[in-house]
Parts: C-alpha cells; structure tokens; sequence
C-alpha cells in the first residue's frame, strides 16, 4: 500500500508540510517494501492559482490511494476525492510522526475540505 | 480619441477625473467604468437604463465518454483549471480564463465549450453622457474578459473617456490597453508617488502616451512634481485638497455642477490632454518619418 505525505524535504526525518497545494515535495512510502520515493511539487510553490488541483493530480499520478496532510481545501478535495484517495489530516511534525500514526490507524479519514479556497 | 484614467494606487480621484471630464466635454461622450469589481460612475451620473446584457466566458465541458484521460488538457492549462485523472478530465470554471487551448489539444474531440456567466454590461444615457459599466458577478474573480466585454460596448467616432480600476495589474491592462492617451491620477504623498512610478512604467512599457493629474495638492510634499518633472511627464490638472470637493463627492454631486471654477478647470485638463495627443501622434509620425 502507497500513502503519500507533503513534506518540505525528501526524508522521514523531515518536516510534514501542513500546505497540502504548495508543498514543495510528496514523498510516496510503500509499507509492503518499507521504502519511499519523493515527487518535487516545486512547480506549484508560485503557482498564482489551482496549486491544490495540480498537486491533487500530480498525487493522483502516483497511483496511491492514501493522503497525510495538514490541510486541504475543497478543489484539492474535489480532485482527490474523484480520484478515490482517502485524505487524513494531522498535526505531526515530522513525515516519520504522521506515518507512525497513520500505521497504528489513530488517523481518521477528512470527510471535506477543512480549510477554505484561496480563490472564490 | 480614447481618454483613460488610471492610476496606481486607488482612491486617488479618477473616477472624480473621468465623471467631472464627461460632464465638461460639450458633446456627445462616452463613459466606460471599467472598474468592475465596485462600478461607482453611476452614483454621480443617475442616467437612464437602457439595455443590459450577460457577458459570458466560454468554459470547457468534457464528454466522459469520448476522454481517456490522457492529460494534455491539463498539462497546456497554465490556470490549472482542468485536472486529469485516469478517471477523465474535472473543471474548475472558476478558475477558466476562456481561452479555448483545452478543446484545441485534446486529441479525442472530447472538449466543447459551453458559457460561464461572469457579470453584466449595463448601458444608461445621462444628458448626452452614454455611460457604460461592467458589473462582475459576485463571487467572480476575472475582471478581465468583463473589461474587454465592456469595451466592445463602445462605439466608433464618439470621444471616449474610460475610468480604469486601481492598480497597474491584469484589470487595468485590460482596460487601458487600446486607449490613445492615459491620464494617471495621483496624490502627493509617499504613496501616491510609489505607485505613480509604477504606472508610469506600465503605459511605457504598453506605448501609450501619458499626462498626471495631481489630486489634493496642499498635502503631503512636492516629491511627485519633482518626478514628473525629472522624468519628462506633464501635469495636465493640479487639483487643490478641497474639502468641498469631497462634500459635493458626498453628496454624490460633480465638482464642476457644485463648485465655481472646476468646469473651466477639467475644460482646460481636456483641451490639454488633446494637444498632448496630438503632439506625441506628431511625435510619433516623425520617428516613422526617420
């Protein structure tokens, strides 16, 4: 199973980014192999609109089914929810943390968007 | 001749410029008040409505059936306004410029555009002042494609003088970008000269000639002559800080119906703004001469 986590920088040890459209990186854990690879989301660190939605597709692509984020608005809902990627929002401060808590299953499922559009 | 009123920083007095510049043209004018997130032209004009009409952007609709979801859509949309998933395409319309590039790449034919309501363009006559303005939609965030909608209004051989939203982005692009000449409103205070400069470099770099007129004088100090000055601008207009200028504004009332002097004085802003005009078309034709 693939679960994808916002993230600052390209290691377990880094921080997880609470901005869902504008991390600058997702790194993608497989918990069967107990690996990971990082995608750069750098391209939407300026975007001047719709980072959420690219971001949400750019996690699409990677073919995981799971999210750990701090936030996430409602287009970035809309895509990943379409998608079928179940969101979980958290507090932790570290990508290690959010995954720590994410395999004991203390994180529940977002059922909307918790934060609002930046646009309209 | 188009005329439009501009200026960097906003509550400097353009739309007192363009309304009070109507009123004293002594013909047939047009008004364009292009500042559709808060038209305000109206409120000193109260003329009659004679048309309305729904301005529209075109947006992409998908046919699920024929999008396999390959992404070149997505990819050639630079306002992401369209996401691919393996599932097909999702719009965002609120996002959509209308530019129509999704349809274009889309190797299945499967984008048609459909119309995405944005605001209306109101038409009222006031005393031989044809007022024109753009309304967005609330909720809408593109002033653009409802400016350029606006100006598509205007007709051909009658003097037009547009009163542009505040700013030296996109919305005042748009509305300035076929004017013949700008006329920038400012104050002379740090603010106003900071974003006097930015708005200079804006009409520079677009190529349309520029005069300033300085609104409040009285306040703040004299940086914003010495500008203009040094950087070869003209004032057209030296307004005094009157108080009974914004008295009459309160009471929704044209300084120069209200206020002895200030007819003769946007009389002479208009005649000077046309021979500033026609000295740089002269101008103009003299480099081509070369």
């Amino acid at each position: 199973m693939k679960v994808v986590f916002s993230t600052s920088g390209n290691t377990l040890d880094a921080p997880l980014d609470r901005r869902f459209g504008r991390a600058s990186n997702f790194l993608v854990y497989d918990t069967e192999t107990e690996s990971f690879t990082v995608v750069d989301n750098r391209q939407n660190l300026n975007a001047s609109q719709g980072a959420g939605i690219q971001s949400a597709q750019t996690v699409a692509g990677t073919g995981a089914k799971h999210l750990v984020t701090g936030h996430c608005g409602p287009k970035a809902f809309r895509v990943l929810n379409t998608a079928g990627i179940a969101i979980y929002t958290t507090d932790a401060a570290t990508v290690a943390d959010a995954l720590k808590q994410f395999l004991s299953g203390k994180l529940k499922t977002a059922g909307a968007a918790d934060v609002d559009s930046h646009w309209v | 001749m188009i005329l439009a009123v501009a200026s960097g920083k906003g509550g400097t007095g353009k739309t007192t410029v363009s309304v009070n510049l109507a009123r004293v043209a002594g013909r047939r004018v047009q008004l364009l008040d292009c500042d559709v997130e808060e038209p305000n032209a109206h409120l000193f004009l109260r003329g009659v409505l004679q048309r309305r009409e729904e301005i529209c952007v075109p947006v992409p609709q998908v046919d699920a059936s024929l999008c396999t979801g390959c992404g070149e859509c997505s990819s050639f949309c630079r306002y992401h306004a369209i996401a691919s998933l393996e599932s097909g395409a999702l719009t965002f319309p609120e996002l959509c410029h209308g530019c129509g590039g999704c349809s274009l790449v889309c190797p299945e034919k499967a984008i048609t555009e459909t119309g995405h309501r944005i605001g209306v363009v109101e038409t009222s006559e006031a005393d031989g002042i044809t007022l024109i303005q753009g309304r967005l939609d609330i909720g809408v965030a593109m002033a653009p494609p409802l400016i350029r909608a606006a100006k598509s209004f205007l007709s051909e051989g009658i003097p037009a003088i547009l009163d542009a939203p505040p700013g030296t982005s996109c919305p005042v692009i748009a509305a300035i970008s076929d004017a013949h000449l700008v006329i920038l409103v400012t104050e002379p205070t740090p603010f106003g000269l900071h974003d006097l400069t930015l708005a200079v470099d804006m009409v520079r770099e677009l190529k349309i000639p520029a005069g300033v007129v300085i609104n409040r004088v009285g306040l703040g100090d004299d940086r914003v002559h010495a500008f203009c000055r040094e950087q070869g601008i003209p004032i057209l207009l030296e307004i005094q800080d009157d108080r009974k200028i914004a008295e009459a504004y309160s009471r929704g009332e044209l300084a120069v119906d209200a206020l002895p002097g200030y007819h003769a004085h946007f009389e002479n802003l208009l005649f000077r703004s046309r021979e500033l005009y026609h000295a740089t078309r002269s101008e103009h034709h003299a480099d081509l001469r070369i």
